[in-house]
């Protein structure tokens, strides 16, 4: 039996349950890393994202975990992307972690090699992160991704899916979903924005390559993404984990609005959250209170053509079934709420 | 310095980037007023203390409790707590039960020994209050607590008014009341029974008062002409309650009969129905003249009523009353709601009626003061709680507004502060009520569901037969449980999503020490704003769950 995603936060504080970044009331040790005063702030303050930037976030909650659980003793390669550019434009940067600039395409490639050559250095004992875009991950970064997973080089790589190439003006990517308008997918025609039926799903592929670890998540759940990193570093091998992290300039999205975009990405199913080992699919977070697409499809103005005036009910309708598909295939719906499943505790 | 090739800048840290000025919003920590206290007629900072006792401070949750209202066992049992119908978590599963983790704090100051601490600095001045109600007692505590000499007069021969005169024991036991009047008797306040005010003007003077409660409540029963035969049983409502109280469940009680016909439909007709059931009548009826929604009794008093065997006869009016029986003539409403008659008539067996149609004020002791005035038989009183006499106050049941404990316990405080004002000669200012918090401000994604705690009650059978409180208090895990039901509408409680949601990293954790000397009285800051960085994405707002920061356009 796969555990649970509730028996892992027996704890139910009814004020905030566990989902809150922290709480007074729960144990130091149950509090996220980024409740912490002192936590690493591996990408600091006056970076140049846009206001609201989910790839910024993502990035601060993944490697800040990664630095606690390695105890400090991390490098991280970055490949090209929004996250290099706004983070350091010479002389500046953000990083307040070892830090390595790579190219587009070969940050698995370049991550590999800092293993090996740590490992010929006796020191194993420092680990490798790789991160980049989703263009850097399932587009030009493939080939040596897919070898690095091949080989099960000692690397965990984070792709921060921001669903296109937003660095050099949104053009979709493999990971851009159907019906959303980029720069290069224009929203005109009887199949307006990204086609149907292309891209490709990258945390199903690096399940296929059978490696140690594969995980999905959100910046709109801080425990679970924690706990994958803390996880991820606890495992020696290639590790995979693909964050979701809206990106409000490139979705036409508001500011404010970031993480609840990312929230309901998983509650309507759209972004199924699971985590895998080996092949195998071993555990996927439940919708807490399931949407249907359309909640998330009005807030971005990149399907802004699916609604209003020649609204495509149709198109919402298909991108309806994908979601309804990854609910089944995944398992994504309890009969039993999670939230009833530990409210039996109550004394 | 020499620098590697290509290279002719020093390294830097982005810190040296001040994005704060990319902002044309910016968050703000605010405190709204989160419902409950809003609804709560002694001004209660509701969410305040059950903050504490998320946190088993229990302690400090009951003095910031009984910083408004020295009665937590009291109000916890008979208030119709408004608070809850206004909680906001009303609206996403149950209100919180605010009244039970009032009760527990009560009763655990009970059990731990704590006591009120006692009256401040003498002010040197004396003031009279009237009546030990929960009027006089409330104005009585809060008055010694501002400095002033405190003496209360009560005509009955112990203090408590409705609350021992009137409500039931099964509601509130003696010993829950007695000790919550100790505690404001201890803390420094005079009190002296068995004496009857019979004029205020001449009692002041006498007494050396400066200045005057009036808190003498409703204390006469209205009557209603009804023709009725020689020997046919008639009592009052609020005389057979104070019997009933002075000489419990003994003999010299009115002999009630097996049947009994309560007349009237509001709290104290329910009260009197269960008292005389619990005395021993087999058969008791409320006979109310309209219909159920109509009706001025709270709908759990009703529904607790119904739950032991007590039934109601709707719509219809008593036009006779006969030994053994009476005539009963059935109404229909009109349109606006008014009960007419209908010219049919039926008969109801019963041995005893019970008139509770209502209850009135005895103004005499003022109607020596010439300038106080008198509306629709209250006392009328002005925007400070004066009546029109200079030095003479008023408020509880004698003043035209809800008559409940706790609107009482409301008047008694406000009243003490504009007697203090008074006293001071200067005038008392309310402080600014921030805006409500309502559902729509907080982000409830962050709250579990989580059902009510349910109080334990008495079974059917010896609540129908014994005086012993029907409904039970909850233990120190069910009131912690509860407690923890609270949203904290609009007041921040330390979750951390600011801090950890920011994509700039522009908002910083305050150490405890920097925190708590930043909290002002009834606010708390645990974190700042760093507007160096702060880009005003907003989502520090969007993801508070509770409703504590607002966006507000930057001044260009
Ligand atoms: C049967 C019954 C049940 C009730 N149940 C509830 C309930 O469950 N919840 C709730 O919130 N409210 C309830 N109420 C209403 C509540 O009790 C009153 O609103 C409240 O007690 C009013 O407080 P008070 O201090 O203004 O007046 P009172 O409680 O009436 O106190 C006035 C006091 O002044 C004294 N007094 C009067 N005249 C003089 C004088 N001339 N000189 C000296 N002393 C004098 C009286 O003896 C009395 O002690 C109930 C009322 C009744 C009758
Ligand atoms: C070989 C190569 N081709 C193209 C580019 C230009 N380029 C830089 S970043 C980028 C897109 C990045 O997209 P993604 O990886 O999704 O990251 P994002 O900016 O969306 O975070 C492109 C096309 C490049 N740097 N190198
Ligand atoms: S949830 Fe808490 S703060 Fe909000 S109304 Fe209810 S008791 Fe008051
Ligand atoms: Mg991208």
């Amino acid at each position: 039996m796969p555990e649970t995603h509730q028996a892992r936060h027996p704890v139910k504080f009814y004020q905030v349950g566990s989902f809150a970044v922290g709480n007074r009331l729960l144990d130091e040790a149950d509090r996220t890393v980024q409740s912490d005063r002192e936590r690493t702030n591996s990408l600091t303050s006056g970076h140049r994202a846009c206001q609201g930037c989910g790839e910024a976030l993502g990035a601060r909650y993944a490697l800040d975990a990664a630095m606690r659980a390695t105890d400090g003793r991390m490098v991280v390669a970055n490949a090209t992307g929004c996250l290099e550019v706004f983070s350091t434009p010479y002389p500046e940067s953000s990083w307040r972690i070892p830090w390595l600039h790579s190219l587009f395409g070969n940050t698995a490639a370049v991550a590999t090699g800092i293993a090996a050559a740590l490992k010929v250095k006796g020191r194993e004992d420092i680990r490798v992160v790789a991160q980049a875009g989703d263009g850097g991950t399932v587009d030009i970064g493939f080939g040596c991704l897919s070898g690095m997973f091949e080989r099960n080089d000692d690397v965990l790589f984070v792709c921060y899916d921001n669903e296109a190439y937003m660095n050099t003006g949104v053009q979709r990517s493999g990971a851009t979903p159907p019906a959303a308008r980029t720069a290069t997918t224009e929203a005109v025609g009887p199949e307006p924005g990204n086609r149907f039926g292309q891209g490709k799903n990258l945390p199903l592929l690096a399940l296929a390559h059978e490696i140690p670890y594969v995980a999905t998540a959100t910046v709109a759940d801080l425990h679970d993404l924690e706990r994958k990193v803390e996880k991820a570093m606890s495992i020696r091998g290639s590790r995979y984990l693909h964050v979701l992290v809206p990106c409000p300039l490139g979705w036409v999205a508001a500011s404010s609005e970031t993480i609840h975009l990312a929230r309901l990405a998983r509650e309507t199913g759209l972004f199924p959250v699971f985590e895998g080992a080996h092949g195998e699919v071993t555990d996927v977070v439940k919708i807490r209170h399931k949407e249907p697409v359309e909640e998330y499809l009005r807030l971005q103005g990149r399907y802004k053509h699916l609604f209003g005036s020649g609204a495509r009910p149709d198109i919402v309708g298909r991108i309806q079934e994908i979601a309804d598909r990854n609910i089944a295939r995944f398992g994504l719906v309890d009969e039993v709420p999670p939230d009833e499943q530990s409210v039996g505790k109550q004394p | 310095m020499t620098k590697p090739f290509a290279i002719t800048l020093d390294v830097g840290s982005s810190l040296a980037n001040h994005t704060g000025s990319w902002r044309v919003e910016r968050p703000v920590y605010v405190d709204r007023m989160p419902p409950c206290n809003d609804g709560c007629p002694a001004g209660e900072n509701v969410q305040r203390w059950l903050y504490h006792a998320e946190s088993g401070a229990y302690e400090t949750a009951w003095r910031t409790l009984v910083a408004d209202n020295p009665f937590p066992s009291i109000c916890g049992r008979v208030c119709y707590h408004p608070c809850e119908t206004a909680c906001n978590r009303g609206q996403l599963d149950e209100a919180v039960g605010i009244h039970a983790v009032e009760r527990f704090l009560g009763d655990e100051a009970e059990r731990r020994g704590w006591a009120f601490v006692p009256a401040g600095p003498s002010s040197g001045r004396r003031v009279l209050v009237i009546g030990s109600g929960p009027s006089g007692l409330s104005a009585a505590a809060h008055l010694s607590r501002l400095g002033h000499d405190v003496t209360i007069y009560e005509a009955a021969p112990a203090p408590g008014g409705m609350m021992r005169y009137g409500i039931p024991k099964y509601r509130l036991p003696r010993d829950v009341l007695d000790r919550e009047i100790e505690q404001i008797l201890r803390a420094g306040v005079h009190l002296e029974c068995n004496r009857r005010v019979a004029d205020v003007a001449a009692a002041k003077a006498e007494g050396g008062f400066d200045a005057v409660y009036v808190a003498i409540g409703a204390q006469l029963s209205r009557r209603a002409e009804i023709p009725a035969a020689d020997s046919s049983r008639i009592i009052d409502a609020l005389a057979f309650l104070a019997g009933t109280e002075a000489k419990p469940e003994t003999a010299e009680l009115p002999q009630l009969g097996r049947r009994v016909a309560v007349y009237g439909g509001g709290n104290t007709a329910m009260d009197a129905a269960r008292t005389a059931q619990r005395l021993g009548a087999t058969d008791a009826v409320i006979v109310y003249r309209r219909t159920r929604d109509r009706m001025p009794a709270h709908a759990s008093e009703l529904e607790d009523a119904l739950a032991e065997g007590i039934t109601v006869s709707w719509l219809s009016t008593i036009t006779a009353v006969e030994p053994g029986e009476l005539e009963i003539e059935k109404m229909a409403l009109d349109d606006s709601g008014f009960p007419q008659p209908t010219g049919e008539y039926e008969k109801l067996g019963a041995d005893t009626v019970i008139l509770a149609l209502g209850q009135e004020s005895d103004l005499s002791p003022v109607q020596a003061l010439g300038d106080v005035r008198v509306e629709h038989g209250s006392l009328a009183i002005d925007e400070h709680m004066m009546t029109g006499h200079a030095g003479i106050f008023a408020g509880g049941d004698v003043v035209p507004d809800e008559r409940t404990v706790t609107v009482a316990v409301g008047h008694g405080k406000r009243a003490a502060r504009e007697i203090d004002a008074f006293l001071r000669g200067s005038t008392y200012v309310h402080p600014s009520r921030p805006g409500l918090a309502g559902v729509d401000n907080l982000n409830t994604w962050y709250y579990s569901d989580a059902p009510r705690t349910v109080q334990p009650e008495l079974e059917a059978v010896r609540r129908r037969s014994t005086f012993d409180e029907v409904v039970g208090g909850l233990d120190a895990d069910n009131a912690l449980f509860e407690a923890r039901r609270c949203l904290s509408c609009g007041n921040c409680f330390e979750c951390d999503n600011c801090f950890g949601v920011c994509p700039d990293n522009a908002v910083r954790k305050l150490t405890d020490v920097v925190a708590s000397s930043a909290a002002g009285p009834g606010s708390a800051r645990y974190y700042e704003f760093d507007y160096d960085y702060c880009k005003g994405c907003g989502i520090c707002a969007v993801e508070c769950p509770c409703g504590a920061i607002v966006m507000e356009p930057e001044s260009i």
